[in-house]
């Protein structure tokens, strides 16, 4: 019995999917075996106790779900692992119920309790965690958050690698070749300050308020996605899981409650502010400094004392 | 084009949340609860593709008695009949368990498009309409944006990440999940809720169903996550607030 890691190929979120399986094939005391559709040539260099390459295909649901069944049914692995990606959501929830299990997805930390293994995901946008276990047999099927376990702690090594190439299937969707909306003007990435503005700020008419914070700061302007959604701000300023993700300096969440989507964005940030009215809000589990308020009269107070500072 | 739309009912966005006694579950009598946000989307979908096409929505929901007021507001908003999976204890099964009986009360359906909402606000899990695809031996597509309708096939614009899309065709009958802000959602009109109340809302139970496999995943137990950062916090008159902010950000963040 393993623990099998199935990568997505050229993401980041892999890397940290490896390092929890490392993790958790060490405190089980199972061989870590993982598994790309695409070359990957990196994996060779990491501690593995097998590579299986499959030859690179266009992504489908279809063509994957079938590919890495062939593969579980060939490893016999107890546990297997995804990194909880657009991509693994579209296609692990399938290949679980192949299995007739279900996927315990978007974790954000494995361990081990009586030899069993414990998951922890959070609920209702990250307002509670609850732990999970797996109660039928093998293999248990979990995708891990982005952020939940960090690359730094990849153990280095040399691992065999050998293709593995599996019967083909009919695949029934027709995907045709990925495109952007606009060519990206606001780069986010590159900011020093961002000031964010979320659902707490009502309507589009009360979108300035929050604007003449960042011009006061000389911070970028981003949104969550609600905000991008309503057309209030355009989407190339939305910063989550589906749009940009940032780490500046500082930043700045106003009337953000902090749903995990908006907080795999921005939660790589040295220090983070929130300013919001809901002290149980989830953003403040990730915040440095907590300002607990009425936004629309924090923020214009804000703006008098940071004009007096830099005066 | 006959479309089935699944829709959860889930407690409201601004819910105090509370543990229960058994510390599996939320206190759930005082809330109030609402169609989970991104079924709403789906609904939205499902409206105007039967509005351009002609056709038939169908709403289903699995959930206790009180999800009757969820299924009545889609009815009220143009959905054509409801299938309501009435059970008390959806708790005990897991993803795949639930599916299942989403998967039965469709089949006898035969739609030619099942449409739901990426994820859901409770759980979580963003699974339900993958699994259901595979359960029903159909093609899927995740986080839509947008959906054309080709005759026997339909063309989808998938969400990817960091900005990206892509558009993906599949043969009909297929299930999508749809991604939030992808419309903008219509309100029951006075007429609409009036038409509502002779609208057809079929109950069954999980056992006329034929019931849902054992769980294989099991919730232990929900608790208020534990701060993993420091946080300073302050609270109180709008000005100290600011005035206090400044002064961190100039003398420990030293961005000013």
């Amino acid at each position: 019995m393993s623990v099998l890691v199935i990568l997505e190929h050229k993401h980041r979120m892999s890397w940290e999917t490896l390092a929890a399986a490392q993790q958790i094939g060490a405190e089980l005391g199972k061989p870590v075996i993982a598994a790309v559709i695409g070359d990957e040539p990196e994996l060779a260099t990491r501690q593995l106790s097998q590579v299986y390459s499959i030859p690179a295909m266009q992504y489908t649901a279809d063509g994957f779900t079938s590919a890495y069944e062939q593969l579980i049914k060939k490893v016999s692995p107890s546990v297997v692992l995804f990194p909880h990606t657009y991509q693994v959501r579209d296609f692990a929830p399938k290949l679980a119920t192949r299995f007739g299990k279900t996927l315990v997805p978007d974790v954000v930390k494995v361990r081990l309790d009586g030899g069993n293994l414990v998951m922890v995901r959070q609920l209702f946008q990250g307002k509670l965690n609850a732990d999970y276990r797996f109660t039928g047999a093998v293999p248990a099927f979990i995708s891990i958050q982005a952020g939940a376990y960090r690359v730094e702690s990849l153990a280095t090594g040399t691992a065999p690698v050998e293709v593995f190439t599996p019967v083909a299937t009919e695949v029934r969707n027709k995907p045709q070749d990925p495109f952007r909306e606009s060519s990206r003007a606001v780069d986010l990435t590159a900011a020093e300050i961002i000031v964010s503005v979320g659902r707490g700020v009502k309507e589009k008419e009360n979108i300035p308020i929050v604007e003449e914070l960042a011009k006061v700061l000389g911070a970028e302007l981003a949104a969550s996605r609600p905000i991008c959604d309503n057309g209030w701000l355009p989407m190339e300023r939305q910063v989550g899981s589906s749009g940009q993700t940032v780490s500046p300096k500082v930043y700045i969440a106003v009337g953000i409650s902090g749903a995990i989507q908006h907080l795999v964005g921005m939660k790589g940030s040295k220090t983070i502010v929130a300013i919001n009215k809901d002290i149980n809000a989830p953003i403040f589990e990730v915040a440095d400094y907590g300002a607990v308020g009425d936004l629309f009269e924090i923020v214009p107070a804000l703006v008098e004392e940071v004009k007096k500072a830099k005066a | 084009m006959k479309i089935i739309v699944a829709i959860k009912q889930v407690p409201a966005r601004d819910s105090l949340l509370r543990v229960d006694g058994s510390g599996k579950w939320i206190q759930d009598s005082d809330l109030t609860y609402e169609i989970n946000e991104p079924d709403a989307y789906a609904l939205e979908e499902a409206l105007q593709l039967k509005e351009k096409h002609g056709g038939e929505v169908i709403a289903l929901c699995a959930g206790p008695a009180r999800a009757a007021q969820t299924i009545r507001e889609a009815l009220a908003k143009g959905a054509d009949r409801a299938i309501h999976i009435v059970a008390d204890n959806l708790e005990s099964l897991d993803a795949l368990g639930v599916a299942q009986l989403l998967a039965k009360a469709s089949a006898s359906e035969k739609p030619d498009l099942l449409l739901t909402g990426l994820q859901s606000d409770d759980l979580g899990y963003g699974q339900t309409g993958v699994v259901l695809a595979e359960l029903l031996g159909m093609p899927h597509a995740t986080i839509i944006m947008a959906v054309e309708s080709q005759g026997s096939s339909i063309k989808v614009k998938r969400e990817l990440e960091d900005g990206w899309f892509q558009n993906v065709e599949m043969p009909l009958p297929a299930i999508l999940t749809i991604q939030s802000g992808l419309n903008k959602l219509r309100y029951a009109t006075l007429m609409g809720i009036k038409k509502a109340k002779s609208k057809e809302i079929k109950v069954v139970t999980p056992a006329e169903l034929g019931g849902a496999s054992a769980p294989t995943v099991q919730l232990e137990k929900i608790y208020v996550p534990q701060r993993t950062k420091q946080t300073q916090i302050k609270e109180g008159n709008a000005r100290e607030v600011a005035a206090w902010l400044v002064e961190k950000l100039k003398t420990e963040v030293r961005v000013l």
